[in-house]
């Protein structure tokens, strides 16, 4: 039976967290330098769009089509065969339509770690390589009635699936494809803080679609995964605005750096804790992906927008804490706080596996490509910038 | 143009008035922090910057694209502009290339004009020294 409610809700919701791509995309952009800033707008919408192709064709089957050994899905619902207006509650093309949204955001996400350097084609290859062998394991995994399902992991809209392999991918990449030229030497400032403050309030506002949306109905789970989402947002960027402010003066980019890193620490949990639950959760996330980012950059790693540092360590951080914060009343499981340790067992493990998983296939995934056609651009159309070099436009004076 | 002065280079009176030049460095925008140190450290404090747009020899970089050259004809430059002494210029010259080079085409380019008078807004003085 289709619910008029719930589907006009999905509906709506798969529209928001689409703008979180090109959100992704005016985020990053804004953090690069002017000769890369078409680039990396341009790079969320391409990886949108080939996502989009390859979940129809196969994607959504390998991630929710009939389970095989809890691992993959199989090849049934491959170019939406069978898939139809119908549904339970919602039509299954509206559920796919809302899995293929999330899909494409993750691609956008990865595309941190090669920020400024990569070669357009060689990312193409990657992208549909990746958003095949990494992404649509995951998501069967963790929602398709894979072995992290069974095994009772929770993920309510995607921590695992969406931010642990984002960031852990980004910085596989990163390590492969090596450092920007000049990279600890030159000034590599963003050039554009207000574009970084647009995306990041795309982000915000698309999170709504993210988690509420997760619910798959609009009902009250979705109404707490709501408020939990702003409240853990609100809850980072002041958490890490004082982190920032007691080191020196609070930039703007790390205020909405911290909303993101509680964003990112909410979405696993926000269909199992309290709404309260999302404060200290928010702001825990906020201090641990700028510690993380800190040691990002005491390293010298050039995983370049710091997906890695938010994405990754604050879906490990959030997947955690759902273990520990997951309460019965809401979501139907006890955390650690609730007298169930075992919960936050699970969660470990799932953790393990997923970062071990989406780190590694990512950089087979990347030294194949590497050694195939090369993932970078040359050095002359790196220092000339990738937005004449690989697109023929630049942003003006 | 070897002979050439500027019309205050000998005043009225016969004597030398001009001691000063203006120093405009052309480099590449990711030295310009270096440059900047560098000269500050050396007590050189007055400049003026600008983001420009420019091109050398090389007519710009020629990039390949599908096996066909594509040409970039304008390269993001950053030029410093510094009015300072005559005994200074040298010094100038010699730290902007030390730090701005990179041994590679478009490293960019110093050029030394000789300035006719200097005013400061703030008061009435017209005098390098003062100034």
């Amino acid at each position: 039976m289709i619910d008029s409610g719930a589907t006009a809700f999905i509906l709506v919701c798969t529209a928001l967290v689409m703008l979180m791509t090109p959100g992704v995309g005016l985020f990053y952009g804004g953090l690069v330098r002017r000769k890369n800033f078409i680039s990396m707008i341009a790079l969320s919408f391409i990886a949108f769009a080939l996502v989009s192709i390859q979940w129809v064709i196969c994607g959504y089957s390998l991630a929710f089509g009939a389970d095989i050994s809890g691992l993959i899905g199989s090849l049934e619902y491959t170019f939406l065969q069978g898939v139809g207006m119908e549904g339970d509650r919602i039509p299954d093309l509206l559920f796919a339509a809302f899995q293929m949204v999330f899909a494409g955001l993750t691609l956008a996400i990865v595309t941190s770690g090669v920020a400024e350097r990569i070669k357009l084609s060689s990312f193409v290859v990657f992208g549909l390589l990746w958003t095949t062998l990494v992404y649509d394991p995951l998501a069967h995994w963790a929602w398709g009635g894979g072995w992290a399902a069974q095994f009772g992991a929770l993920d309510f809209a995607g921590g695992t699936v969406v931010h642990i392999s984002s960031g852990f991918s980004a910085l596989a990449l990163a390590l492969v494809i090596g450092k920007r030229l000049g990279f600890g030497g030159h000034g590599m400032e963003p050039n554009s803080i207000p574009m970084v403050l647009l995306g990041g309030a795309l982000l915000w506002f698309g999170w709504f679609g993210f988690n509420a949306g997760s619910a798959l109905a609009a009902d009250g789970l979705a109404a707490n995964a709501f408020i939990a989402t702003n409240i853990a947002a609100a809850s980072g960027a002041l958490a890490w605005l004082c982190a920032a402010w007691v080191r020196g003066r609070p930039g703007s980019v790390g205020i909405i750096s911290g909303a993101i890193a509680g964003l990112v620490a909410i979405t696993p949990a926000a269909g199992s804790v309290t709404p309260m639950a999302a404060i200290p959760i928010g702001a825990a996330a906020g201090l641990v992906c700028y510690g993380a980012l800190l040691f990002r950059v005491r390293e010298g790693l050039d995983e370049s927008l710091d997906a890695w540092a938010i994405h990754g360590m604050g879906g490990i951080f959030g997947a955690l804490a759902t273990g520990v914060f997951a309460v019965a009343a809401i979501g139907g499981v006890d955390g650690l706080l609730y007298g169930n340790p075992g919960q936050l067992l699970i969660q470990a493990v799932d953790v393990a596996v997923v970062v071990a998983y989406s780190f590694g296939a990512t950089y087979v995934i990347a030294k194949v490509i590497d050694a195939a056609m090369g993932l970078r651009v040359t050095e002359e159309e790196e220092y000339v910038g990738l937005d004449i070099a690989q697109h023929g436009e630049s942003v003006r004076v | 143009m070897s002979d050439w002065t500027s019309p205050s280079t000998v005043s009225p009176c016969g004597c030398e008035v001009v001691r000063m030049k203006m120093v405009t460095a052309v480099i590449r925008p990711e030295m310009f922090d270096a440059v900047r140190a560098a000269l500050e450290a050396d007590g050189i404090y007055g400049m003026t910057v600008s983001e420009v747009m420019g091109r050398g020899a090389q007519k710009g970089i020629a990039l390949k694209f599908r096996g066909k050259t594509v040409p970039v004809e304008l390269i993001p430059k950053v030029k410093i502009e510094m009015v300072v002494k005559d005994a200074d210029v040298g010094r100038v010259i010699g730290i902007c290339r030390a730090n701005g080079r990179t041994g590679k085409p478009g490293d960019g380019r110093i050029f030394v004009l000789p300035v006719e008078s200097i005013c400061r807004v703030r008061t009435d003085l017209e005098d390098p020294e003062e100034a």
